[in-house]
């Protein structure tokens, strides 16, 4: 489960869709591995307007990472200076939760996440 | 040719040994690999995006979207769900760039609005026909992906499922589905009426016809080689010729009346400006 996927998940049960608290998932128990991943620059800039920037800096805080700025770094930043946007696609693709879990703080159920692949089936009445 | 979609459930046919079957079949790799770049082609990405794919299975599909070469807008990031555990155990094993998720697509699609610049589904979508138990349904459970679907991706974006439905009401009821949705849906048939005849679902989502993306479906195949369009939807009433186009009563639908009387030999009063006009009640 990488950082990236966190940031787009929302928990699938259903009484969760409206509520503000299903995202994002924070994650509990997390064991981190580094992968090395070549970086997609024009892929990180075309997603950066679609980051929730306050979920990413919780998750990086709860994963133990340094705290991000407070603030969307712009695109012109980004392509500005390449170790900003190194340091991104660190965090982003190259960081993986390989075990642990995500906790939904709305309904507080559990997604286990084993050899880094995050299991979202549900049981049939929370669907 | 039995179909393993009306014999078990997807988790459940998809176990280890199907699933490395399934991986190391050349056959199977090269059908998946041309129908990957078909729906590739369809999709027209022009810059790296981050691509979902349902039903991704062991990866052979990612891995197309990951080695897409930098001239034709890739290479692209994906996230991956699928129903097998069997299956992803076989993606780790290759080594797939893509994230994994052990999801159900007749679940819902987990992400938040607007996360994903494009879909695709290679051979999976059929499925969500078969339901193995007693609470779903075969519609609800296509109700409950494609709307999942339609929210996950952003405005202008499009999604190709490559399916393989039993039959003719299958293939109506996945696109009944689509379209319920929200998506603009078209159907592109590859080698019609050929034993290897294979059908993509194209799917549109909103965004403006302004920039080329989006608008009509059949837009969508637009300068594509070998492409026919069959629409068999109503024409917009503008189009219509005849008796339905003018509103009755209008000043139009007189003045038509008029030279229609007029042919006819009747003695007909001239046409001015005040043809048509109600009269002022001080009158």
């Amino acid at each position: 489960m990488k950082v990236i996927s966190l940031n787009f998940l929302t928990c699938a049960v259903k009484s969760c869709k409206s509520s503000g608290a299903a995202f994002p998932l924070h994650p509990k128990d997390a064991e981190l591995v580094q992968d090395d991943i070549e970086l997609n620059a024009q892929m990180l800039l075309n997603i950066l307007p679609r980051l929730d920037w306050a979920a990413l800096r919780t998750n990086a805080t709860e994963l133990g990472f340094p705290e991000l700025p407070a603030e969307l770094p712009t695109r012109e930043a980004l392509e500005a200076d390449e170790k900003k946007l190194k340091d991104l696609h660190h965090l982003l693709v190259e960081t993986q939760i390989m075990e642990g879990k995500l906790v939904c703080r709305n309904c507080g159920h559990e997604y286990a996440i084993r050899e880094g692949i995050a299991n979202f089936l549900l049981p049939s009445h929370l669907v | 040719m039995s179909r393993p979609e009306d014999t078990l459930a997807a988790d459940i046919h998809y176990n280890d040994s199907e699933a490395r079957k399934y991986t190391t079949s050349s056959r199977i790799q090269n059908i998946q690999a041309s129908m990957t770049r078909r729906a590739l082609e369809i999709l027209d990405l022009k810059s790296p995006s981050l691509i979902l794919d349902v039903g991704c299975g062991s990866g052979l599909s990612g891995e197309i979207l990951t080695a897409e070469r930098p001239e034709d807008g890739g290479p692209h990031t994906w996230i991956g769900m699928d129903v097998s555990p069997s299956m992803l155990d076989v993606a780790l094993q290759r080594d797939v760039q893509g994230d994994l998720l052990l999801a159900d697509m007749g679940q819902g699609v987990p992400f938040r609005p607007g996360a994903f610049d494009a879909a695709i589904s290679i051979s999976a979508v059929q499925w969500l026909c078969n339901a193995e138990a007693s609470d779903t349904s075969p519609a609800g459970r296509l109700a409950r992906f494609f709307d999942g679907l339609y929210a996950s991706l952003r405005r202008g974006a499009r999604a190709v499922c490559q399916f393989y439905p039993k039959n003719d009401q299958q293939k109506t009821m996945i696109t009944r589905a689509a379209v319920r949705a929200g998506f603009g849906a078209g159907l592109l048939e590859d080698d019609p009426n050929t034993k290897n005849v294979k059908l993509y679902l194209v799917l549109t989502v909103g965004g403006s016809a302004g920039d080329g993306r989006g608008g009509d479906i059949t837009g969508v195949v637009d300068g594509m080689d070998n492409v026919d369009v069959l629409d068999s939807r109503p024409k917009a009433a503008d189009d219509k010729s005849g008796k339905g186009a003018i509103k009755k009563g209008s000043k139009a639908w007189i003045v038509h009346k008029k030279e229609q009387m007029e042919r006819k030999g009747k003695v007909v009063k001239t046409t001015s400006k005040y043809t048509g006009r109600k009269r002022r009640v001080a009158f």
